[in-house]
This record gives structure tokens, sequence and C-alpha cells, in this order.
């Protein structure tokens, strides 16, 4: 199998050193990783122009982000790369849990079908990359790509952010509406603008290697707790496309990492675990684990998402898929400012909804990297103890922490959503969306793919036939579209008559029992942060 | 079926874990030695019954990497 051929993408002269004129940007992304090409592709899909800057000219080196989860794929899927990362990618669901040589259990992350996307699509970050730079290009001229360009200086007024950018051929300065930050973890703009990024580092070192070689490994994660191959320590197996296996393996904080990264080091480590199966490092890197988040996301006009944002330790696939669901979130709300259809107070909302997704994936994020590595004597008994219940009894199992695997945030209870008559019902307001095979006219599709392009209303027929209020688009089950195995109905706990608006990003901003269109024009100010017509 | 280890917990597993963990926070071993003797005894008046309680000592001194202990 060849090794991944990276591409270096073309710099070319921008117009401001060509001796023409710049123009202002609407938008004006930093970063070229998986979220500020996500970014492009969202805005540039919603009819809004966008210039992306970055200071490389290659996508990720190394595999990096991997794990790609569900709603991410719905999202990328939206995106239009969703079907190529299905395709290429490594489809599991299962994973496995060991302590020493024995399986403590397993866990099925997606028990039920009827989904278009599975529970997780492993995929190396650089293919997620060249898709997403392929879809930009189809995207024609409503994305510039820049590469080689580093912004060296940010300022802004009430009216727009001027940055200062560094190429090979010199400086020149570029004006936007919005700068959308997405230049990860050591985000040079959080520096430029003096903001913090407080958090808590962890003391532990993780060697990771992706190790290229012909092996029966299922499509499965598996995580050990102190394997023999590698005593006192944990370890990870997830397998990639092009018979790559990504291999974590928990070092200590005693380590040097120059030293671990040799391949006289590494290779020794990697032949316990695989025994004689010939293999080769491909990709080999040492990090230690750190949460940390900005106190805001939002910095006038000036908006952070990603690991420039926050950034998780790794068990739980929550940095990557975090990033791309912030743009999930964000994209909607600046397109419908820049379209004046909104309030620039609907991105206050932004700040809102994804600071609490953020502060979920750190919470269960670090809760993993402790149990993986606890802190002191007390907290190793502790761990200890449960591993070893955890052979006989079920809670036990349940309190084994090696990794609580990335979920979409709810945003119930937040400003933008309604609250519901009947708080306990399903798929209550904040709730993300679920799939279910459905047919339309052009045949058998999947129910995410009809909630698209904006605020959409799903019903139900009851006594009050339902007539289309502000110019939102109707779903009505059994008129627009079959729900071949019913369940549309039933996920979204749809009695005759109830009626659910569903946000741009797939998720319930309101529902009703009844067909009310005055119920439904006042949701909707809401969920734009505006006032009702 | 293991009724003693049946999962009571359910999705609060995470937030009880890390409650007992953080309870230990600053204390040195004696200490946390002694947090947990009384957390035993707080806990079995939680329980409140006998027998309940003599089922979960049995589980707890069932260790299940001693050979000698092993049922299976």
């Amino acid at each position: 199998m060849p090794r991944y051929a990276y591409r270096r993408f073309p710099y070319t002269t921008p117009p401001e050193l060509r001796g023409a004129a710049g123009r202002r940007w609407p938008v004006v992304v930093v970063g070229a990783g998986p979220v500020g090409l996500t970014a492009a592709v969202d805005l540039a899909l919603q009819g809004i122009e966008v210039l992306v800057l970055d200071d490389n000219d290659v996508v990720s080196v190394g595999s990096r982000a991997i794990c790609w989860a569900k709603r991410t794929l719905e999202i990328l899927d939206r995106l239009g790369v969703g079907e190529r990362m299905l395709a290429k990618g490594i489809t599991w669901k299962v994973g496995r849990v060991f302590h020493r040589d024995r399986e403590l259990y397993s866990f099925d992350l997606l028990p039920e079908a009827g989904h278009k996307m599975p529970a997780f699509v492993n995929l190396q970050q650089y293919y997620v990359e060249e898709y997403l730079v392929d879809r930009c290009r189809e995207l024609g001229d409503r994305i510039e790509l820049r590469w080689k360009s580093r912004v060296a200086g940010v300022s802004q007024t009430g009216e727009r952010v001027r940055l200062a950018v560094a190429t090979p051929d010199g400086p020149y300065t570029v004006d936007a509406d919005y700068v959308l930050a997405c230049d990860g973890v050591r985000s040079s703009v959080r520096q430029l603008m003096g903001l913090d990024f407080a958090g808590q580092v962890f003391e532990e070192r993780f060697l990771i290697a992706d190790v290229v070689m012909a092996a029966e490994f299922p499509s499965e994660r598996w995580f050990w707790f102190e394997p023999t191959f590698h005593p006192g320590q944990s370890a990870l197996l997830h397998k990639q496309p092009d018979d790559i296996y990504r291999i974590d393996l928990q070092l200590g904080w005693d380590t040097d990492p120059e030293v671990e990264k040799r391949p006289e080091r590494v290779t020794p480590r990697i032949r316990a675990m695989v025994g004689e199966r010939p293999f080769e490092l491909d990709w080999v890197s040492v990090y230690t684990f750190q949460c940390r988040r900005m106190e805001r996301f939002v910095h006038g006009r000036v908006i952070f998402a990603g690991d420039s944002a926050h950034v998780v330790s790794p068990f739980g696939a929550r940095g990557g898929n975090g990033g791309i669901q912030d743009i999930d979130n964000l994209c909607w709300k600046l397109a419908a400012v820049l379209r004046r259809e909104a309030p620039e107070a609907l991105l206050a909302s932004y700040d809102e909804e994804r600071i609490r997704a953020a502060d979920e994936n750190i919470l269960n994020s670090a809760r993993a990297t402790s149990f993986m590595t606890p802190k002191g004597p007390v907290e190793r008994l502790f761990r200890d103890a449960v591993l070893e219940l955890a052979e006989e009894h079920a809670f036990a199992r349940r309190l084994v922490n090696s990794g609580r695997l990335s979920r979409p945030h709810h945003l119930g209870g937040l400003t933008l959503q309604t609250p519901a008559e009947d708080p306990t019902v399903p798929m209550a307001p904040g709730a993300p969306c679920e799939d279910a095979p459905i047919a339309t006219p052009d045949g058998r599709r999947w129910l995410l793919e009809l909630l698209r392009g904006g605020f959409r209303l799903l019903h139900r027929p009851g006594d009050t036939p339902p007539r289309p209020v502000d110019g939102v688009p109707m779903l009505v089950l059994g008129r627009d579209f079959e729900d071949l195995e019913g369940l549309v109905a039933r996920r979204y706990a749809l009695a005759p008559g109830a009626t659910v608006l569903i946000r741009p990003d797939q998720h319930v901003g309101a529902r009703w029992p009844e067909f009310d269109p005055g119920a439904i024009r006042v949701a909707l100010a809401r969920a734009t942060a505006g006032v009702p017509s | 079926m293991n009724e003693i280890g049946a999962d009571r917990l359910g999705s609060a597993a995470d937030d009880v874990y890390a409650m007992l963990i953080e309870a230990h926070a600053g204390l040195t071993p004696e200490e946390s030695h002694r947090l947990n003797v009384r957390l035993v005894l707080l806990l079995a008046n939680a329980i409140g019954d006998r027998e309940r309680i003599r089922a979960v000592i049995a589980a707890a001194r069932r260790h299940p990497r001693d050979p000698s202990q092993r049922t299976t």
C-alpha cells in the first residue's frame, strides 16, 4: 500500500502585492485545518464569500485527528464531503476495554439501525483536509485559499477587522467584516490579541504512532489498562485506512519526549504489542494532555472556533469533533447576521451554546485522563479497585473510563430554545436531530438530508391543517415524505398534530403538540435573537 | 445474576466517581484512610439493611485476582 502522497498547495502572489486593489471580505478564516475549511465551505454554501489564510501549504502532517463522530459526519455530509469520508474511512461502532489480558467489557455506540452515518469513521486528518480543499475548489470563486500567508497583526474597530498578513512576497493588509480564528491550539490570532487560554495540564505523556502493517484486527476501538505488553500503563489501538494502525502508549511523566520518539525506542514497544508481524513506522509523536478554554469565544468581530478556543485531551475524540460542531453552530448565525436577517446579538448565542459544549467536552476528557493517569496513591487505589471489581460487577464496568466518546451537545435550557410544555418529551428543545430512513418522490433518502438549508418545520397531520409560517418550509409526514420504518414518528415522538421547529444546525428549537402559527412565529424570532414579526 | 453489583448509578456514574476522588483532595494517605472508613460506616447506614451489607462485604472480599477466591 503506497503511503499518503502529501500535496503542496500552490502559493500565488495575492492581488494586494501585485499592485491591484485589495477587497474587503465578509469573512476571513484564519487556519486551513479541518475546522477552518469546514467554516469556509459552510459559509460559501450560504452565499457568503470567504478568504482563507494559512501559514503553511500542506495538509496535516501525520494522522492527528482520526475519529470522526456521527454528528460530525452528518455536518460534513451536509457540506458535501461526508460520503467521500464514509467511502474511504474505517467504519466502527464497537469498543472493547481490556485489563491486563482479559476483556472487561465491550460497548456498541450505535445499537439501532436507521441512520445514514455510522457511530464513527476513522480517517486520517490529512484526507479530511484534502477532501475539504477539493470541496472549496468546487465552490469556485466564493472561496479563496491563500497559502503561506501568516497573520502577523490583528486590529478591529466596531466596523471591521484589519489583518496584517506576511507572505513570501512581503506584507499586506486585508479587511473583513468578521474574522474566524481557526488557527489551532497555538492560535496566533489569540496571541496577537493578548487573550488568555487558561486550564489544566496533566502530567502525563503518550507516545502516538501510525504503524503500517497487514493485520487482521477488527474495525473496533481497543483500549488496555496495564496490558502485559506495556506493563503498568495504558494502550489504545485504532484501525485507519491504508493498512495503518494508530497506537497510543502511555509513557509516564518521567520520560524524555525527544528520546521516546526515536525509532530504536518506539520499535520494541510496538513489537511487544503486535508480535512478529512485519510493520513500518509512518509517523511518531509524543504529546502531553491539556484541557483549556478561552473565557469567551466572541471578541467583537473576531470569533474563535476549534482548538484555538478550547483544547481537550484526546481520549474521547472530542477535539476535532468539537471544532466541527462549533462551526455548525456558528455559520448559520454569522450568515444570518451578514445578510441582515438577524441582529448581531445572535452571535452571543454562539458563546452561550458552544462554551457549555466545550465545558462538557473538557469535563469528560479530563475525567477520562484522570482515570487513566491517577494523580496520587489514593486515586490510584480507587482506579485499581474499579478495574478489579469490573470483572464481576456491572456497576464497576460503568465506572471504567477509557474515554467517553464525542456526542453532540444538547442545547436545552439555553436562550434560543423555546421550552416545551412537557419538558420530558423526547427530542425536547435543544436536542440534536436524529436521522431516519424516509422516501420522497426522488426515492429513498434520509431525514437529515431534508433538514438542510435553513429553519424547517417538521409536522405530522392532526386536526389543524398546516400552512406556511414566515416562509419556513414545512415537512409534513405522509405528504412531503414517507416515514419508511416509522422511525421519524418514533424518534421525534410525533403524535398527530405534533410540530417541531428545526434549527439550521439540525437541533430542535421548539415543539408543540399542535400546529400553532402564532407560537411558531414567536419561537422563530427567539431562535434568531429577534423580535416577533 | 449479581444483584449487589448491578448498576444503580446509571448516567450519574462518572459524577459519583469524581465526587469520591474530589473528597480526598488535599488529604494525606492517613487522612484518606480515615475518610474512607467514615465513608464505609456512613454508606452502611445509608443502606440500612444488615443482609445487604453482609452481601456487599462478601463481594468486596472476593478478590478477582486471588485464584483461591475465583469461582469461574
